[in-house]
């Protein structure tokens, strides 16, 4: 099988890689462009591990194929902090200490950054049924709650 | 491992002739969120997936003279987003908003969740009680089929090889009608519908229902139409043992299994729970005490 020649521009950057066709736009991140902070967890579109936006769309990596960025803009955990400055939402994360493992926590901030692009002021259940597909096994969730709703009040104010 | 064959026309023909003339087996690729899981699941030594999302009106929604055309591989975040559409089917689009994730909703889309077939489709009992048509085409032409006839089994339908869904045509509801959609799951997100229950009402100015349809999924192999349930509640105002009358006809008209997620005695009593919920959702909407 001949791999396709894929254009697309990732965290602002146009990008080509290669891939088969049948490989998913997981794969392609983590294993064509190195670009690790998107992990791979049930690789069936419940755990929301490899949560990024395709065209500013919250997706599944593991559910988009590689060949179907063709054109597209697609944004990972890596374009978040601008260079050395962590997002307010890393930097909330870290203060609510909304992590353990850490696995989970690149797909919870992509996540959570989309929803506050879409809605600066989420309500706690809004908050909760948003990120409803990012599974963490670790924290019980109610500190990446405060957090998310933490980050969202600071950047209305700095708004 | 699979190996996977893409494709991407930018037309219906290409499509149809890229499905028609493959001789390994082709599946539409639309959202990709079942489709993505089974290709890779899959023991064929090569699939052809042929990516539709590239076909101009594929994933456009429009409202004509009050009738909705939806172009099946609109994702549902799309879909719902879309005031409009919501206002015209608030149940149809409340059964879209319930497909899994926030992530799973930007890219699963209506046509997928209708081709797909499974019997908990959430979004086929809404579109049956709308009235919904699938129009199809495929080498032999265009063809349009009743949604309540498009499922055949469990993850069955009526599409031959070649053919592809290319519309969804939902007409304007009558004066004075509403849906609703409501499906039971054992958590409060993330999960497929154990029983479900999609209603239409249409009311006169002194609040009688002068029209019905009840559909009901996940407790049959596919989502069927109850008429006895509609029957029951027309001419009447809706009042209880009404409802009750209507609730007993969808659970005798259900045939249930027992899963890891709910009984048989479950899903028939639960089944008649919602379509009582639902037909009062729906009579309110009408009156306008709830959007």
């Amino acid at each position: 099988m001949t791999k396709t020649h894929v254009t697309t521009t990732i965290n602002g950057d146009v990008t080509e890689f290669l891939c088969e066709p049948g490989d998913t736009l997981l794969d392609v991140l983590r294993n064509e462009l190195q670009l690790m902070g998107t992990k791979e967890g049930c690789s069936s579109g419940d755990c929301g591990a490899c949560s990024v936006t395709v065209n500013d769309r919250l997706v599944c990596s593991c559910l988009v194929l590689g060949v179907e960025a063709e054109g597209a803009e697609i944004g990972t955990i890596e374009g978040i902090a601008d260079n050395d400055k962590l997002h307010v939402l890393q930097e909330k994360f870290l203060e609510h200490a909304a992590l353990q493992c850490g696995i989970c926590t690149p797909g919870l901030i992509v996540s959570a950054k989309a929803l506050l692009d879409e809605n600066p002021s989420p309500t706690e259940d809004e908050t909760r049924y948003w990120l409803a597909g990012n599974l963490c096994r670790c924290t019980g969730y109610d500190k990446v709650i405060r957090a998310v709703l933490d980050a969202a009040e600071t950047m209305r104010e700095g708004a | 491992m699979v190996s996977v064959v893409y494709e991407a026309p930018d037309t219906i023909e290409g499509a149809v002739t890229l499905l028609a003339g493959s001789d390994i087996p082709a599946n539409v690729l639309a959202g990709g969120t079942d489709l993505i899981i089974q290709t890779r699941a899959s023991r064929d030594a090569e699939r052809l997936l042929v990516d539709v999302k590239k076909i101009p009106g594929m994933s456009d929604a429009n409202l004509v003279d009050g009738a909705l055309e939806l172009g099946p591989s609109m994702s549902c975040a799309e879909f719902t987003a879309r005031e409009n559409i919501r206002a015209v089917y608030p149940g149809l689009v409340e059964a879209a908003s319930l497909i899994g994730s926030t992530q799973v909703q930007g890219r699963a889309s209506v046509g997928g969740n209708l081709c797909n077939s499974s019997p908990a489709a959430d979004t086929i009992p809404a579109l049956i009680v709308n009235s919904a048509e699938c129009v199809i085409v495929g080498p032999g032409g265009e063809r349009t089929v009743a949604v309540e006839d498009f499922v055949t089994g469990v993850g069955a339908n009526c599409m031959e090889k070649g053919e592809l869904l290319k519309l969804i045509r939902v007409p304007a509801p009558e004066a004075n009608t509403q849906d609703a959609y409501l499906r039971f799951i054992p958590r409060t997100e993330m999960d497929i519908a154990v029983a479900g229950a999609g209603v239409s009402i249409t009311l006169d100015d002194k609040g009688n229902c002068t029209a019905a349809k009840v559909a009901i999924g996940a407790v049959a192999p596919t989502a069927i139409l109850v008429p006895a349930a509609a029957e029951a509640l027309i001419g009447t105002d809706l009042n209880d043992d009404v409802l009750q009358v209507a609730a007993d006809a969808a659970t005798e008209a259900s045939s249930p299994i027992t899963d890891r997620r709910g009984t048989i005695e479950f899903r028939r009593h639960v089944v008649g729970v919602l379509v009582k919920r639902a037909i009062k959702i729906a009579a309110d909407r009408v009156k306008g005490v709830r959007t």
